[in-house]
């Protein structure tokens, strides 16, 4: 009876990864490895400018030198940088006018993820970027963003179309030595977003996103950068699902977002790329660098985040404060199940003063999971009158889990405020006990738990996303308690 | 509806309860007292099937074996246990928990679910007898509740839930004399022909206000003495180990 509590629940970790398929579509990659060819090479295919191939040449030759990264807490087997295809485009099919005209297998797989782009623009009026494999396939409401001046397309045709913007911008806020995988970002990206909002305007409706990983073995590097003006606002909405693949593949993207004086940006995540399988096999590795730069007086960068996909999970959303009275927030939910790691959390840089930064992250381990929060917050000289609030709370699931903590604080203005709180718990038998008593069955009853813990991330989302992001975690909480 | 017959139970090897045996009928309340560690609220544990105790013996709720039935399993046949320490819940509303519940007691029994206004009603008019105002519904369950308000929560659940058979925990305990006579109201409120309770406590007071049909002193894992409810009055005056020695 009540012996059987954790066992049954465990026989739904092996639940089959749900956008596990693959799609059919014929392929133009670049031969294995990487060299300055084949950096030539991508450039080339993209008809680049010769600055921009000459800043990837900068960031590869800086690369070489450098080393992978090991103080994170997570495990994983040596990455062959040579045995990656750094590119990869769905072969290439008329430029695309109108919904109709897309790729009906690559539609056919949108609806199997439940995004149908043409839904999407109908109903609710959210502009989708679609990204497949490095190559933006389709954007729409282009026009309707244009009416107001934003610019919102693949960074591929940013550089052709604005390239002085993308030059201004690019590598601002994440310079091409930033760090390993930033780096390695920097020499090989593909392709990605870019969004400009213009001086005083407020994004008529959510920008958003989906990234999707399809070919076998192909290392995905997008690059996105969102720019903010004066008195500018834009909300921003990053999905990503992958197939499930034997083999791990790499994800090191790279997030630059710049808001000028009292420009806000937010921006949320919801992430559930292909975990890897029961035992731990396979996995996308998720090393990716996201960071704003609120670099204008009363600016504000929000990131809101809710991870439950990757093997490994390393990534440290953060702001850099310059602006005085900048506002920095990080949102975040991280669940980690089956044999998932995330070493994650979030950076603030208080520069400026009065600046304020407030970092909320729930972490919730389950299974084999390991879930740690590092985070980094830190007070200048200059950062006069700053604050920071800092909350982080684990929750453990089952007994084979683990939940760490590494808060880094250096505060070197001594009117600098820092407050920081964290707790773990468990999801106590005595919890679960009170749920079943009542009548509510042991796999509701976590979710409902879960959920709760959750609140104060969710509240943060965008309506459509709060509804995806919980509906996500309930997904991948079905196999979660063992 | 409730017989108990020579029930045991152990945890990790050491033996708590020692062969109990206890029959409740419809509509009758009974009480239990005892010293610390007698086994009361143990009792209380395995009737509503809390993991880890080795446990024995026989106990069958209205026909059925209760002890091979899963915790929420014994919830939807009417089992309900006001807990002595209620548990918190953060994030999750109060009205939603128990809008919860409801349902999937309902669904577990074949009947439709309640949508949230007719539910809202339903929590509204119950929420009258333990005297407490909209504002609890909106908070986290149990979250930042005070003693009273913890155990007027348990019994506002057990309004919503009406079991067949109600096990009240020491819910008198850390309770002012204001707060006690609240929770026992809403308790009384609650008796009928068809809903039986047991009592668990240490003072004969709440028994002045729940007044029950009969009376059990446990001691060491057994029910040692039966009575009337003037069985409590007597316990009161020269405690249990009278008891003891009698038996």
């Amino acid at each position: 009876m009540t012996s059987g509590t954790f066992e049954d629940v465990h026989d739904l970790t092996n639940r089959e990864y749900q956008f596990g398929f693959v799609t059919d579509i014929e392929s133009d990659s670049a031969p294995r490895g990487l060299n300055e060819d084949i950096i030539r090479l991508i450039s080339a295919k993209k008809q680049e400018p010769d600055w921009l191939l000459e800043w990837r040449l900068r960031a590869f030759r800086h690369w070489v030198t450098m080393d992978e990264p090991t103080w994170q807490h997570v495990r994983y087997g040596p990455v062959d940088y040579q045995d990656i295809i750094y590119y990869s485009a769905p072969k290439p099919k008329p430029k695309v006018g109108s919904m109709d005209e897309v790729d009906p297998e690559l539609r056919e797989m949108f609806n199997k993820l439940g995004i149908s782009l043409a839904e999407q623009e109908r109903l609710s009026g959210v502009a989708v970027d679609a990204v497949v494999d490095s190559v933006s396939v389709a954007t729409t409401m282009q026009k309707k963003l244009a009416d107001v001046g934003i610019i919102f397309c693949s960074f591929s045709e940013a550089v052709r179309s604005h390239p002085e913007l993308v030059r201004r911008y690019l590598g601002s806020v994440v310079p091409y030595k930033d760090n390993f995988f930033a780096t390695l970002n920097s020499a090989v990206f593909t392709d990605g977003s870019f969004c400009y909002i213009p001086k005083g305007v407020r994004s008529p409706m959510e920008l958003s996103t989906y990234f999707r990983i399809n070919a076998a073995d192909t290392g995905q590097f997008e690059r996105t950068l969102i720019v903010a003006e004066e008195g500018a606002y834009v909300s921003y909405l990053e999905g990503c699902t992958a197939p499930a693949r034997d083999n791990n593949q790499l994800h090191a993207a790279v997030v630059e977002l710049v808001a000028l004086d009292n420009a806000q940006i937010k921006y949320s995540t919801v992430q559930n790329w292909y975990p890897g399988d029961a035992e731990g096999n396979g996995g996308v590795y998720n090393f990716v660098t996201k960071r704003g730069k609120a670099a204008g007086v009363n600016s504000k960068i929000s990131w809101t985040q809710v991870e439950t996909g990757s093997a490994i999970t390393w990534k440290y959303p953060g702001v850099v404060l310059t602006g005085d009275n900048s506002v920095g927030e990080f949102y975040s939910v991280a669940l980690t199940s089956r044999h998932q790691q995330a070493d994650t959390g979030s950076k603030m840089v208080h520069l400026g003063k009065n600046t304020r930064s407030t970092i909320v992250s729930k972490a919730i381990s389950a299974g084999f999971g390991e879930n740690t929060y590092r985070g980094l917050v830190e007070m200048r000289h200059s950062a006069t009158g700053a604050r920071n609030f800092t909350q982080c709370d684990s929750l453990l699931i089952g007994k084979q889990c683990g939940a760490h903590t590494f808060p880094y604080i250096e505060v070197k203005n001594p009117t600098g405020q820092v407050e920081h709180e964290a707790s773990t718990s468990k999801i106590g038998e005595e919890q679960l006990l009170y749920c079943r008593q009542r009548g509510i069955a042991e796999e509701e009853a976590v979710s409902m738990i879960v959920n709760g813990f959750c609140r104060e991330v969710f509240k943060m989302l965008p309506m459509e996303f709060a509804v995806e992001a919980q509906a996500l975690l309930n997904v991948s909480l079905e196999g979660a308690v063992g | 509806m409730l017989t108990i017959e020579n029930l045991h139970a152990a945890v990790e090897g050491k033996q708590i309860l020692r062969g109990v045996n206890l029959q409740i009928g419809p509509g009758e309340v009974h009480a239990i007292m005892g010293p610390n560690g007698a086994g009361k609220s143990t009792l209380a544990s395995v009737l509503i099937g809390r993991d880890g105790y080795e446990v024995s013996g026989s106990v069958r709720f209205d026909g059925r074996d209760l002890l091979d039935m899963s915790p929420e399993q014994r919830a939807a046949a009417g089992v309900f246990l006001a807990f002595q320490h209620p548990i918190e819940i953060p994030g999750v509303g109060n009205m939603y928990f128990m809008r919860t519940a409801l349902n999937a007691i309902r669904r577990a029994r074949g009947q439709d679910e309640l949508d949230g206004a007719d539910f809202l009603a339903l929590a509204q008019e119950r929420m009258k007898l333990v005297e407490m105002d909209r504002t609890f519904m909106t908070r986290s369950v149990n979250e930042g509740f005070s003693g009273g308000e913890k155990k007027r929560n348990e019994v506002l659940q057990m309004a919503i839930l009406e079991p067949r058979l109600a096990i009240l925990d020491e819910t008198d305990s850390g309770l002012d004399i204001d707060a006690l006579r609240i929770v026992a109201g809403g308790v009384n409120a609650l008796r009928t022909a068809e809903r039986s309770m047991l009592v668990i406590t240490h003072h004969r007071q709440l028994l002045d206000y729940i007044v029950p049909d009969q009376v059990h002193v446990m001691t060491a894992g057994q029910i040692t003495r039966s009575g009337t409810k003037d069985l409590a009055a007597e316990l009161e005056e020269h405690g249990y180990a009278p008891v003891e020695v009698g038996s």
